[in-house]
């Protein structure tokens, strides 16, 4: 079910990320994450921190773990690529991670500038040791979700759940 | 050899201060921060002047990572002072780190740049600090409330009072080359994570 206010698996993320403890939610803007940075903005116990780069919020994660709080980095498919060897922190130093990736270069994509990144973003994230989750369909949302959630902190490992275009809808061009 | 053009027009006094004696004085109790410290030379005289303490956790690696460590931190312990302190190259790495800062600016927060315009771990080349560029100005032009640029051993008190005080800030301290304060610590990250949180949050 989509509203004005946008789909009902996006809010539905949110309220589990938040029953999870989440309270530092980071984010490279992207309009797959609409919701998430919206709620994140109006919710007085988050802190909603946008970044300039996507490294910038695996950092920023980590920083959170030591401090014993937990967070999730919001980004499209392009910025995955931007994260490369600062996930060498995360593996190196075994912090939980957590990263919610929109897919650009996949179903029904209009823009050819988005298909390299897009085709690599599954390889780049398991070459750096980060377990990949997929939704393609609303139901697939907060069953994946759930199941990052335990991988990343009753684990400690770090994982990517990506959100199909065929789930987000392809931009129009 | 064959050297890069300083950058027209910038006019520095030269640095003169020994990192050595220099970040001693300003963070003179380092055991009443939780730190991070960027790679390299920063974290080496940080764990030297607590010995490998469990409230400093300093890279090895992940270059550029530093600043935004020490912003999630701070923004998940408001009641500790945060410090994060690191060296001109890591800093320009992910410089852009200072304006997500700005923006959260939280008043737990210190940010130290140990500025010696070179990078110290590769074979001293010149960095673009050592050419002209100010990343005091940046700092300034990010928004970053208090920024304080440090040349002179005198200068050093103004330093420690900032530090003391709330308020996010940022402190350029200017530095000659030259190594860092360097004793054994560990490398193993995870060990170093683990340690960390082990002493703050006993888990």
């Amino acid at each position: 079910m989509t509203t004005p206010d946008g789909p009902a698996w996006a809010h539905a993320m949110y309220d589990a990320l938040r029953a999870q403890g989440v309270t530092q939610i980071a984010y490279v803007p992207d309009a797959g994450h609409r919701v998430m940075i919206d709620r994140s903005l109006a919710d007085p116990d988050v802190h909603s921190i946008p970044l300039t780069t996507e490294e910038e919020g695996v950092a920023l994660l980590a920083g959170a773990d030591l401090g014993g709080a937990r967070g999730v980095l919001l980004m499209q498919s392009s910025g995955v690529g931007n994260c490369i060897n600062m996930l060498s922190l995360t593996a190196g130093s075994r912090f939980p991670f957590l990263t919610v990736v929109s897919m650009r270069g996949d179903f029904g994509e209009g823009n050819p500038w988005q298909f390299p990144m897009g085709r690599a973003t599954q390889a780049v994230l398991e070459a750096m040791g980060v377990a990949v989750l997929r939704c393609d369909a609303p139901e697939d949302v907060m069953p994946t979700i759930q199941a990052a959630c335990t991988m990343a902190w009753g684990s400690g490992e770090a994982v990517a759940v990506l959100l199909g275009q065929r789930l987000l809808g392809a931009k129009k061009f | 050899m064959a050297q890069l053009k300083r950058i027209a027009g910038v006019n520095q006094p030269p640095a003169t201060l020994d990192r050595r004696e220099a970040v001693p004085a300003l963070i003179e109790r380092p055991a009443d921060w939780l730190v991070v410290a960027g790679l390299a030379g920063t974290a080496q005289e940080l764990c030297a002047m607590t010995d490998d303490g469990p409230n400093v956790f300093g890279l090895g690696g992940a270059m550029g990572a530093g600043p935004m460590m020490a912003l999630g931190l701070a923004l998940s312990q408001p009641t500790r002072r945060v410090l994060g302190i690191t060296g001109d190259g890591e800093l320009l790495m992910n410089v852009g780190a200072l304006a997500t800062i700005a923006l959260m600016a939280p008043a737990n927060l210190k940010l130290v740049c140990v500025d010696n315009g070179h990078y110290g771990e590769t074979g001293n080349q010149d960095s673009h600090t050592g050419l002209g560029v100010q990343l005091d100005r940046v700092a300034s032009g990010f928004g970053i409330p208090t920024v304080l640029t440090i040349n002179t051993m005198a200068e050093i008190e103004e330093g420690r009072r900032i530090l003391a005080a709330p308020g996010l800030a940022f402190i350029l301290l200017r530095v000659k080359e030259g190594p860092a304060l360097k004793k054994p610590r560990s490398l193993r990250p995870h060990v170093v994570r683990d340690r960390f949180r082990a002493a703050l949050l006993g888990a």
